[in-house]
């Protein structure tokens, strides 16, 4: 099981980019009661059999490692949403893409911590690869709202390879001031 | 504080790429690809990935490593998992890297050019390592 919020978030986008998506999307919406969060692709998709399986621990489809009678990104994400009364959704078309969606309420003790967003967005972009990944990131607390946008493209204009761990510091600085001035307009 | 802009980034990566220019680097890339899979998140392969970002910072390695993610290496028993690609050295599969480990390996393999033996589990999949 994983340990805090942003690791199922990871490992979820990291099924979309194996999908060989050309674009894929993370939306995370926080406010006081729910962190929630959207992964979209545009990938191979999976037709409705693909689908039920999916979400069955005891399978893969072993195109990666063959004989792997496991997989359990999906299923760790849907078990710890059910024990904490939160939301999961998924939808596919085979050809077309995937969406996930999931929730979870802050307040429920077997919530697991947030964990570090900064890094994870750091990793999210960084994957390697040729496609486009966009990260929607907004935050609500009382009255107080913001948000802030990355854009994958954008940013290898900017920095060259993401892969090159200096243009990883600066990202993650980068993101890092995305975040502090998250309620500065 | 003021968020930063993309024009800010890219001068800052500009500033940057022009201190690296002083340096004699070519044809010494560093290779170090973490596995990011449901295995390795779960065994806080993201905690390693910081923590290798940050010594390869830490110790002015920047201009020669390049840092990747892949998914499962199918060592799944060992994670969190990273392969080192170098010069000089045999490529080779750690595994059970936690954030002291990741320090051991730049400072010993990276720098010093000796493997951890207690930490070595394979030699890489050709798939992974890019020529």
């Amino acid at each position: 099981m994983h340990y805090a919020l942003s690791d199922f978030v990871l490992d979820i986008a990291q099924n979309s980019i194996e999908a060989g998506s050309a674009s894929v999307t993370v939306r995370i919406e926080e406010d006081e009661a729910s962190f929630a969060v959207t992964v979209s692709d545009d990938g191979r998709g999976m037709d409705q059999a693909q689908l039920k399986r999916a979400l069955d621990p005891f399978y893969s489809d072993g195109r990666k490692h063959a004989g792997r009678r496991v997989g359990l990104g999906l299923p760790f994400l849907r078990q710890a949403v059910s024990m904490t009364g939160g939301g999961f959704a998924i939808t596919s078309e085979r050809g077309i893409g995937t969406t996930v969606s999931f929730s979870f309420p802050l307040a429920n003790v077997d919530t697991p911590p947030v964990g570090d967003l900064e890094g994870l967005f750091v990793q999210l972009l960084a994957f390697d690869g040729d496609y486009e990944f966009v990260v929607e990131r907004s935050k609500v607390e009382g009255e107080k709202s913001g948000s802030y946008r990355l854009v994958r493209s954008e940013l290898i204009d900017a920095l060259g390879d993401l892969g090159d761990s200096g243009s990883l510091v600066l990202l993650r600085e980068f993101i890092g001031s995305q975040e502090r001035s998250i309620f500065v307009p | 504080m003021a968020k930063m802009t993309l024009e800010e980034l890219r001068k800052l990566r500009g500033e940057k790429r022009e201190e690296l220019r002083k340096r004699d680097v070519e044809g010494k890339t560093i290779q170090v690809i973490v596995g990011m899979g449901t295995c390795g998140i779960a065994a806080g392969a993201k905690d390693t990935y910081e923590a290798l970002l940050k010594v390869v910072d830490e110790k002015k390695l920047s201009d020669q490593v390049v840092l990747r993610q892949t998914g499962c290496m199918g060592l799944c028993y060992v994670e969190p998992t990273v392969e080192i690609a170098m010069q000089g050295m045999p490529t080779v599969i750690y595994g059970k890297v936690n954030a002291a480990v990741a320090r051991e390996i730049v400072e010993k393999h990276l720098i010093g050019k000796t493997l951890l033996d207690d930490h070595i589990y394979d030699k890489p999949a050709a798939d992974i390592i890019k020529k």
